[in-house]
């Protein structure tokens, strides 16, 4: 493949130092990677291994330790997110980033359907049209129409996924960051999120995403990258020394 | 993006200060008091910028300086050194070096001001149409019909019934008070705004409707706030960017999620720790 890819990952590390404990954990180490426009790379590995660490990494909600984070921007400009400064890294949150978690983080006064259209706000959209976009992102998403003008926070876990899914689509982000974006889904609506994604692609969005099921990765991703749990806290001490 | 606000290096010392002040207090010595010449050092070395639109979280406990820097920048305080420049419609302001005048205009006609106590931003002898009128009369709007549909609209905006604009701000409860003051804040529409622990004390139901109130205006004026708080929910819910200050001195700064998530100083750490 010759393609330029939208985002190169070399080298990435991350470790925490608590400082009330006096230790260092390691949570990603030396991690290297591609994504592309229109593809979909898959990060596996056990569990400890620092996939989500990697995309909370490129999303800056975590400071790296050590290694580059070089994204194209849509204007052509290499950004490396591990230091571009912070204004810079909120208007590609805003415009080309966009992260969907495993948790739902919503005010519980907020109704599904502003939670859904909080990112459309944000880039200043009207606040029907906005609701308009968010109301088809809903409907693709198989939640019930009763369900749109209230607060997710006694939905189920299910549904919450949905919410969630949904609002990390709706601003139709240049590249997306998935942490278990289907893991307690139903069946048939885990269909519905491989479809949407499929479609996703199709229309260029570059994904880099964790999946709990090795069947997931297997129909999904075009890229595959293994991650390795981190080496010993020694380890690290001496590398860092 | 356009710069609203730059402040560099800004200090304030309260006392005589003397040469070694700034290199015997802060964090590391767990103080903000000269150990050599009893002076406070309230803040130290404070420097960020802010764009159009921006809410910046000043986090930190009673005394670390956080309230100090803000008052500064309205002109509450006088600061020992520092620059801090206003950019405004096409002009820059260099606030420290205006004179008194020049300052009360911006006070009274760029600035916002919401405090915690609102005795400090509201007069108690006069009504609260009154107080929000007082504000458009100092920026030169002198219509009283203008100035009474300016005063009833924000008050609806911020869901004070108008009929009770001829009232006293003492009948009023606490939340209702904050929300006169932010009306009075707003009633010139200004590009910068600064809220000192508006929320701390009120009940929880009135904290989240002042919380939701701010960030409605944030969206539709596109106002620059900068929010000083204690409070880690506060600082969750409003700001994407935050500054840590401890002993008036800045000691971390960063995306408001990173600061929460992936603390890096021993102090951000226990207080992120320590949340409910």
């Amino acid at each position: 493949m010759n393609e330029i890819p939208i985002l190169r990952v070399e080298g990435y590390s991350k470790h925490f130092e608590l400082h009330e404990q006096g230790k260092i954990i390691p949570s990603s180490c030396d991690v290297n990677l591609n994504v592309y426009s229109g593809r979909l790379t898959a990060l596996i590995g056990p569990t400890g291994a620092g996939k989500s660490t990697v995309l909370k990494g490129i999303y800056r909600t975590y400071l790296s330790t050590s290694g580059r984070l070089l994204y194209r921007t849509v204007s052509g400009h290499e950004v490396d997110l591990a230091q571009a400064d912070e204004h810079s890294i909120l208007e590609l949150r805003r415009t080309e980033i966009g992260f969907v978690t495993q948790f739902l983080h919503a005010l519980p006064r907020q109704a599904t359907e502003d939670v859904v259209a909080q990112p459309l706000f944000q880039k200043g959209m009207g606040r029907s049209e906005a609701r308009d976009i968010a109301h088809k992102m809903l409907a693709a998403m198989n939640l019930p129409e009763r369900l749109w003008g209230i607060s997710p926070a006694t939905f189920s876990g299910g549904e919450k996924q949905r919410v969630n899914l949904a609002r990390g689509l709706v601003s139709h982000p240049r590249l997306l960051l998935l942490d278990e974006p289907t893991a307690s889904l139903d069946p048939k609506t885990t269909e519905r999120v491989v479809r949407l994604i499929e479609d996703l692609k199709n229309d260029g969005v570059a994904m880099l995403a964790i999946f709990h099921h090795p069947d997931l990765v297997e129909r999904m991703a075009d890229d595959v990258v293994e991650l390795e749990p981190p080496l010993s806290i020694e380890k690290v001490l001496k590398e860092i020394a | 993006m356009d710069k609203v606000l730059g402040v560099k290096n800004l200090s304030k010392v309260y006392g005589p200060g003397c040469a070694s002040c700034f290199e015997l207090t802060g964090p590391e010595h767990d103080t903000n008091i000269c150990p050599n010449c009893r002076s406070v050092v309230a803040a130290h070395d404070v420097s960020f910028d802010l764009y159009k639109g921006e809410i910046l979280g000043i986090m930190g406990e009673s005394g670390s300086g956080k309230s100090t820097a803000v008052k500064c920048l309205y002109f509450d305080h006088e600061p020992s050194s520092g620059r801090a420049t206003f950019f405004d419609e096409g002009r820059q302001y260099d606030l420290f070096n205006l004179n008194a005048a020049q300052q009360r205009r911006l006070a009274n006609h760029r600035f916002g001001m919401v405090y915690q106590n609102p005795h400090l931003g509201l007069n108690f002898d006069i009504t609260a149409g009154g107080n929000i009128a007082e504000r458009l009369l100092m920026s030169e709007v002198d219509n009283f019909s203008e100035i009474r549909g300016r005063a009833t609209s924000l008050l609806s905006r911020t869901e004070v019934l108008p009929e009770r604009m001829d009232e006293l701000p003492k009948n009023f409860s606490g939340g209702m008070q904050q929300r006169v003051q932010i009306a009075k804040a707003l009633v010139t529409n200004p590009p910068l705004l600064f809220l000192d622990e508006v929320t701390t004390g009120l009940d929880l139901s009135v904290q989240a409707a002042i919380l939701d109130l701010i960030m409605e205006i944030q969206q539709e004026k596109d106002t620059a706030m900068i929010v000083v708080t204690h409070d880690l929910g506060v600082i969750r819910l409003l700001a994407g960017r935050t500054l840590v200050m401890k002993y008036g001195r800045v000691i971390e700064s960063g995306l408001t999620d990173q600061i929460l998530e992936d603390p890096q100083h021993a102090y951000t750490q226990r207080l992120v720790a320590s949340a409910l």
